[in-house]
C-alpha cells in the first residue's frame, strides 16, 4: 500500500517514494473541510462586523466612547442573524476538523516529520537560499516539492499552533456564558472588547496566510499542487508493474 | 489482494455507519431528555446552533456567575437601540409613573399572580454590576437592581414539569429562557440601573436581565410572565420573537 511506504521511512525504494501519497489522507480531508470552514468563517465573521465596524482595547466601547480603529465602511444592520448562525455552524465544522488534524499530526509523528524545521533548515546559508528562490520567485522542482521548506514550515506551524487557537480563544473570551466559567480567558486579552479586537486582527493575519497560500500554489505549479491535495498524487499516478 | 480490501472497506464503512447512526439516536435522545435542543433547532443552521447549546449547557451546568465589576467600571455611554414602545398603553402607563401598571405571572405554577412595582421594590433585592454585550459589537457596564427572577418563581410555586420561561414586553420582541437561566442567581426582573429608577430607554417600569447571554436576551418594557413546558405553542415555536427574525434563540454565544 502506498500509505504503508510514505510512513516506513528513508529505506525505501524509489519505485515506493513516487507512488507514495505527497500528503496524507487525512491531511488532504482536514485541508478542504479547514478551508471549507474558513471561508464560512470569514464570510459571517463580515456579516457579523458589519453592524458595528469600529474596535476598542479594554472591557467595554461603544459610539461616543474612543476606538482603536474606525474600519471604513458604513454601519450596516441585518446580517448578523444569519452571520452568527453560520458563523457557529462554521466554527464547529472548523474545531473539530482541527482536532482530528491535531492528533491524526501528533500520533502519526506529521508535525515532527514535516513541519518542524530540521537544523539544515534552520541553518543561515539555507533560509538565505530559501528566501532568494522566494524573493525570484523561483519554481521548486519536482523534488524539492516533496518536501517543505523552511519557509513553509514555519509558516504553517504559526497558522496551525498560533493563529488558530488565538481564534478559538479570543471567539470564547467574547462569550459571557464560556466566561462565567472561565474568567481567565477574557482577562488575559484585557477585556472583552480587546478580545474582540484580537480576534479581528488574527483574522487579517490569516487572510494574508491565505493569499501568500495561494499565490505559492500558482508559483508552485496550481494544477499538480492542487492534485495533490486532492488525490495525494502531483503527476497522474503510475500503475502498478 | 484488492477484493479482499474492497470487502473489508465495506464491512467497515457500514459497521462505522450502523454505530454512528445508533450513536446519533442515542445522542438525541439523551439531548432531549437533558433538554439540550434549543426550539429553533431546525435546518442547516440549527445543529450548530444545537451543539453550541448543548455543548454551553453541559459546560456551564455549576451556575457560576457572569463576570461582575466594581463601580470603577461603570460606564458614561449607555446606548439603547431604538425609543421605548409608542402604545397607548405603554404612554398612558409612562406619563402616571406606572402606577397602575402591573406584573402578571401564570401559566405553570401554584398561584397565578400580578406584582405592582412597590410589590416588587419590597421584595429582597440584588444589585449586581455586569456587562450588556449588543450582538452588534458594542457594549457597556451598568449596575443593575432588582428581584431575581428565582425568588420570584419560588414565590408563585413553579410546577415541577415546568422547562422554560417566557416574557411577553410592551413591544413585539417577547422572548424566552430554559430553567437554567432563569434559576440563575444573577437572572434579575430589574426596576434600577445605576443606582436610579430605570429609565424608560432601558426597559422602564422592568425589564429582564440574563447576565450569561448577549444584550438582546435581556429584554426591556415587561408585562406578563408565563410558564411553560413547551414552546412550541408560542408565536411560531421558534422560542423568541429574535428567533423568528433569524436571530439565534440562545445568546450565550
Amino acid at each position: 500500500m502506498a500509505q504503508s511506504a510514505y510512513l516506513r521511512g528513508l529505506d525505501i525504494r524509489d519505485v515506493d517514494v513516487a507512488d507514495a501519497p505527497r500528503h496524507s489522507a487525512v491531511v488532504r480531508i482536514t485541508h478542504w473541510m479547514t478551508a471549507l470552514s474558513f471561508f464560512g468563517l470569514l464570510v459571517s465573521g463580515i456579516a457579523i462586523l458589519l453592524a458595528h465596524p469600529r474596535l476598542y482595547w479594554g472591557e467595554t466601547g461603544a459610539v461616543g466612547t474612543p476606538s482603536l480603529l474606525d474600519l471604513p465602511i458604513p454601519f450596516t444592520l441585518g446580517h448578523s442573524g444569519w452571520g452568527r448562525y453560520l458563523h457557529f455552524l462554521s466554527a464547529w465544522v472548523c474545531v473539530v476538523t482541527g482536532l482530528l488534524y491535531a492528533l491524526s499530526g501528533l500520533f502519526s509523528r506529521h508535525f515532527r516529520k514535516n513541519l518542524l524545521p530540521t537544523k539544515t533548515d534552520l541553518s543561515s546559508r539555507n533560509i538565505v537560499r530559501i528566501v532568494s528562490n522566494h524573493v525570484h520567485v523561483r519554481r521548486p522542482t519536482e523534488e524539492e516539492a516533496l518536501r517543505y521548506d523552511v519557509l513553509q514550515r514555519l509558516a504553517y506551524l504559526l497558522v496551525v499552533f498560533m493563529l488558530f487557537p488565538l481564534m478559538i480563544l479570543t471567539g470564547l473570551a467574547m462569550s459571557p456564558a464560556i466566561t462565567s466559567v472561565v474568567p481567565a480567558l477574557v482577562n488575559v486579552f484585557g477585556g472583552q472588547q480587546s478580545a474582540r479586537t484580537v480576534h479581528f486582527f488574527v483574522m487579517t493575519f490569516l487572510v494574508l496566510f491565505l493569499l501568500v497560500h495561494i499565490a505559492m500554489v500558482c508559483v508552485a505549479g496550481f494544477t499538480t499542487r492542487v492534485r495533490a491535495m486532492i488525490t495525494g498524487h502531483g503527476v497522474p499516478r503510475r500503475e502498478h508493474p | 489482494m484488492s477484493r479482499l480490501l474492497t470487502r473489508r472497506a465495506l464491512i467497515t464503512t457500514g459497521l462505522a455507519a450502523a454505530a454512528g447512526a445508533s450513536g446519533l439516536g442515542v445522542a438525541v435522545h439523551l439531548a432531549n431528555r437533558y433538554g439540550l435542543i434549543p426550539p429553533d433547532h431546525g435546518g442547516i443552521y440549527g445543529v450548530g446552533e444545537t451543539l453550541t447549546y448543548a455543548a454551553q449547557r453541559v459546560f456551564t451546568s455549576r451556575q457560576l456567575l457572569a463576570r461582575e465589576f466594581d463601580r470603577s467600571h461603570v460606564s458614561k455611554v449607555t446606548p439603547v437601540n431604538g425609543p421605548p414602545p409608542e402604545s397607548e398603553t405603554y404612554q398612558r402607563f409612562l406619563a402616571t409613573g406606572f402606577a397602575d401598571w402591573r406584573l402578571t405571572i401564570d401559566g405553570l405554577i401554584a398561584r397565578p399572580s400580578s406584582f405592582s412595582l412597590g410589590d416588587l421594590q419590597r421584595l429582597p433585592s440584588r444589585s449586581q454590576i455586569t456587562m450588556h454585550v449588543c450582538e452588534e459589537g458594542w457594549s457597556f457596564i451598568a449596575e443593575w437592581t432588582g428581584v431575581q427572577l428565582s425568588y420570584l418563581l419560588n414565590l408563585v410555586g413553579v410546577a415541577p414539569q415546568a422547562k422554560y420561561v417566557v416574557f411577553f414586553p410592551f413591544d413585539r420582541w417577547w422572548d424566552s429562557v430554559d430553567m437554567a437561566d432563569a434559576l440563575h442567581p444573577q437572572t434579575l426582573i430589574a426596576y434600577g440601573m445605576n443606582g436610579q429608577a430605570l429609565p424608560a430607554p432601558h426597559g422602564a417600569p422592568v425589564r429582564l436581565r440574563v447576565a450569561r447571554q448577549l444584550g438582546y436576551k435581556s429584554i426591556k418594557y415587561l408585562s406578563r410572565i408565563t410558564v411553560t413546558d413547551t414552546l412550541r405553542t408560542v408565536g411560531k415555536g421558534l422560542g423568541s420573537a429574535a428567533s423568528e427574525v433569524g436571530y439565534s434563540w440562545y445568546a450565550g454565544i
